[in-house]
């Protein structure tokens, strides 16, 4: 009977998913085996040529620059994602809903037009070298927008709100008393932080860090607004497969790559996140 | 775990996938880039023929190519893409074939607009619009007037880091074809491999690929020197008249814009009355006047004032010279080629 | 007094994060009010872009579109997101194959869901509308709700759960009576975050939209009209979006005195 209940839980979401997701994706992943024909419709011919090409140096170079920059994109949302929920748990409970609306608030705008506002801010005749010009600043600032830090930037911002809200989630209920029984104990409050609050919260942290990284690595609007068309991430290509150069089979191998190589990155994340707060579920 | 989960969820998605249907739109749907033509050319039309329309907006040919080859067409009647996309829709079969005797103001066209390489006779698509790419630049800025292709590829140190590139593959690698005096069409490795190699050192001066809003850094001055399409130059001349076109000497491509009835609208004459509507000389020459694009209808060009044609030199541009340039074609198999060339190009440091 | 040194940090930490969010959009609001079209320059004070927006009814048709899709699909992946998540962590045995479906949604670039949805659709010959939308923001958004639920879970104590079964409450009772309210504030914010994603979704929404103009959603709007950059239209729409979500929460604040449910 244990292992029946569980599957009744998951059942809509597993029909949903396999509905609307693995079929589909599937007979679109398989188009990875087959020839684009000449005006870019599908020849069946079987070939494992477009799963070759994936890793010439070209893409693995692509995939290598996106990840590094979806990486730190990822690192700092963390961050500054998990002080701002640190911060808002920790205050009055009956505010702590209002601080989680109004950090997420910005984002019911439209992501293109957020972006265009960081350009206005970034660019060469924007706001912030107004502002450093008014301030008496008059060399040469340099160039803020249509660099990788402004991609950086602008992925940032976007994503943050998804991990104030993966990091709330388990900060949230963090039983204060634990925290109070480790200063009791005499540790400081640095070492409760790192040593007790940090790894009870690990698994919001991770799921932070997932969320910023996969939706990092597969945008494709940020680089070409904020890099100037000058950076790729993977969704670029990925995007420029299946639209521009109308190569669905090359863009599905792409894909499938991607997403193996994605599985085998969050078993390494399950596995880290399950040993570190393994201590605390050897009890449950 | 077992499949019997699996098969259950897939059949009762497959049971709610049974009950899924709604209405579909009633009347015509056209699908168009935002702000192509008239805000109330659909009302006019309704008025006008009795036909219910509406028009929906797609932002670029890639995303209304992508849809409509996913879902062969479904849905759409007319749509306004590209002509290298035109032909691709025709090559997949998904293009009505055209009945001229359904289109009686198909005479306003220039017969220059008749004999398009990707389409002669206009057996599958209408042209819509026509134009040149070349430079857009602050006359007021540059201490020299541009003329050919390489002042944007390889800049003067003042306007250096002031350029910006169209960020679509086909006019971006357009750019590299016609400063080597090349095809822009060109599929020959060897002669692609220059050009990339040209187009990466061209990214080192380069503000920014911008196929949008370049027009607007012209104005604000981020910008000095761009790579665009004649009639978006337009918009940046109708804000400031110190922004110059200019076709570079080595030549431009002809690009031009259609419209396409689909095999699998079920709107078809209505569908043939639309583009007639579009055709009349009154509807064509409101698009050039306020798009300030060209388009290939001879009345509606003619009905143009002299003043507007000195406002915006470049909509004085003849069908004759037009018709000099090479137009972008769809290449095939060459198409895998461009897209490794321009990942290459934008993946370069 | 340790204390009160930390709650100043946490304030300076709010401050700081805060100042990161609103900059950028108090220029969006400002630049609502631009008087000229241009997105990066001033020419002067003018509320006539609201008066555009309110004329504009393809805009506003689109943004009530985005509503529904948004409220619906964020209840749908809520209710299915935290029932997967509950049911995977109470499951002993972690299956590679199990994981992997939940960590798909997340991970498939969403042009190949939006193609594949599309094709298969098409192949089935649904008739595409708002609801073909709605069903395919829930893919993504019931793993994402799972995500955040199970961040929460992983430090769930399910000895709780197993006292109350000792006392005789049935399974439905237990969720309902125990988890459920424990696990609230990680509800909440999973069902936060599914609303936000579908809010903003593009791509995925423009190719299982129907045809027409009836499904068409304000991230497919405004991705249309950047063909003319943001016009400062959308800034304003932007701005009304935000401030009747504000003008939301003070109501629903009086309504409850404090509080949202689970708090």
């Amino acid at each position: 009977m244990k292992d029946r209940r569980p599957l009744y839980l998951m059942a809509p979401a597993l029909a949903w998913l396999t509905a609307f997701m693995v079929i589909p994706c599937l007979l679109i992943l398989a188009l990875a085996f087959f020839r684009r024909g000449l005006y870019g419709g599908i020849e069946y011919t079987f070939t494992l040529e477009n799963l070759a090409l994936v890793f010439d140096p070209l893409y693995a170079g692509i995939f290598l620059k996106s990840a590094a920059i979806a990486g730190l994109s990822a690192l700092i949302a963390v961050i500054v994602g998990y002080a701002a929920a640190f911060a808002i748990a920790a205050a009055p409970a009956r505010r702590q809903p209002i601080l989680l609306f109004f950090a997420v608030l910005p984002f019911w705008s439209n992501y293109l037009v957020r972006t265009y506002a960081w350009i206005v801010l970034l660019n060469r005749e924007g706001l912030i070298t107004g502002l450093a010009q008014w301030l008496g600043f008059d060399g040469e600032l340099p160039k803020l927008l249509y660099t990788e830090s402004a991609v950086v930037v602008g992925l940032v911002y976007n994503y943050l709100p998804f991990v104030i809200l993966a990091c709330y989630a388990p900060l949230s209920r963090l039983n204060p008393e634990i925290a109070e029984a480790s200063q009791d104990l005499g540790a400081s409050a640095w070492t409760t932080f790192r040593r007790v609050t940090v790894p009870l919260t690990f698994p919001g942290i991770a799921t932070g860090f997932v969320f910023v990284f996969v939706l990092s690595i597969g945008n494709f609007v940020t680089p070409a607004l904020l890099g100037g068309g000058q950076f790729q991430m993977i969704g670029n290509l990925v995007y420029a497969q299946f639209l521009t150069a109308n190569d669905w089979p090359f863009g599905a191998a792409l894909s499938m790559i991607l997403i193996a190589i994605m599985m085998g990155l969050l078993t390494l994340q399950t596995f880290a996140s399950e040993r570190a707060s393994g201590a605390k579920r050897e009890d449950s | 775990m077992g499949t019997k989960p699996f098969t259950t969820a897939g059949l009762s998605a497959l049971a709610l996938m049974a009950t899924l249907g709604a209405v579909q739109a009633e009347g015509l749907v056209v699908s168009n880039w935002d702000g192509y033509m008239a805000a109330d050319a659909i009302d006019s039309y309704t008025a006008a023929t009795g036909n219910a329309a509406e028009l929906v907006l797609h932002g670029t040919n890639e995303e209304i190519m992508g849809k409509l080859i996913a879902s062969k067409g479904k849905g759409y009647d007319v749509v306004f893409v590209s002509s290298p996309f035109a032909e691709v829709l025709h090559n997949l079969g998904l293009a009505e074939t055209l009945d001229h005797s359904k289109l009686s103001n198909i005479a306003n066209l220039y017969p220059e607009a008749m004999e398009l390489a990707h389409d002669p006779g206009n057996t599958f698509s209408i042209p819509y619009a026509w134009g040149t790419t070349g430079l857009c630049y602050r006359s007021d800025l540059l201490a020299e007037a541009p003329d050919s292709w390489n002042d944007l590829l390889v800049p003067a140190a003042d306007v250096s880091g002031k350029t910006t590139m169209l960020a679509t593959d086909r006019w971006l690698l357009g750019a590299g074809f016609l400063a080597k005096g090349y095809s822009v069409n060109e599929t020959d490795p060897e002669k692609v491999g220059e050009v990339r190699d040209l187009l990466i050192d061209a990214k080192k001066t380069l503000l920014a690929y911008d196929d949008t809003t370049f027009y607007a850094k012209l104005v604000s001055g981020e910008a000095e020197l761009v790579h665009a399409w004649d009639g978006w130059c337009n918009y940046g001349i109708a804000e400031n008249t110190d922004i110059k076109y200019v076709i570079p000497e080595e030549g431009s491509d002809l690009w031009v814009d259609t419209m396409v009835i689909l095999k699998n609208s079920e709107n078809k004459d209505a569908a043939y009355a639309f583009v007639d509507f579009i055709l009349d000389a009154k509807n064509h020459g409101w698009a050039a006047e306020n798009i300030l694009y060209k388009v290939p209808n001879k009345p509606a060009m003619e009905s143009l004032s002299a003043e507007f044609l000195e406002s915006f030199p470049n909509m004085a541009i003849g069908a004759e010279q037009l018709l000099s340039y090479e137009q972008l074609r769809d290449v095939g198999e060459g198409q895998r080629l461009y897209a490794r060339t321009v990942s290459e190009i934008k993946a370069a440091q | 007094m340790a204390r009160t040194a930390n709650s100043r940090l946490m304030l300076v930490i709010l401050a700081a994060v805060f100042a990161f969010l609103y900059v950028p959009i108090s220029v969006l609001v400002a630049l609502s009010f631009n008087d000229g079209g241009l997105p990066t320059a001033w020419t002067g004070f003018s509320v006539k872009w609201y008066g555009e927006l309110f004329r504009n009814a393809d805009v506003m048709s689109a943004a009530f579109n985005t509503l529904v899709v948004a409220v619906v699909s964020t209840i749908f992946a809520t209710l299915f997101g935290t029932l997967l998540a509950i049911g995977v962590e109470i499951r002993r045995r972690k299956g590679r194959f199990l994981e992997t479906i939940i960590f798909a949604p997340m991970i498939i670039p969403d042009i190949v869901l939006a193609i594949a949805l599309l094709s298969f659709f098409s192949m089935l010959n649904v008739t595409m509308g708002l609801h073909t939308v709605i069903l395919s923001h829930v893919v993504f958004n019931l793993a994402f709700v799972c995500s955040v639920v199970r961040a929460r879970l992983k430090t769930f104590d399910w000895s709780i759960v197993e006292a109350s079964a000792d006392l005789g409450a049935s399974t439905p009772i237990t969720m309902i009576r125990i988890v459920i309210p424990v696990m609230m504030p990680a509800i909440i914010a999973g069902a936060l975050l599914a609303f936000t994603l579908s809010v903003d979704e593009f791509i995925i929404a423009f190719f299982t939209a129907g045809a027409g103009r009836a499904s068409i959603t304000l991230p497919m709007q405004i991705f249309a009209m950047i063909r003319f950059g943001v016009t400062p239209e959308i800034n304003a729409l932007a701005t009304i979006v935000m401030a009747v979500s504000v003008i939301a929460l003070a109501l629903s604040q009086r309504l409850n005195r404090g509080g949202l449910p689970g708090q």
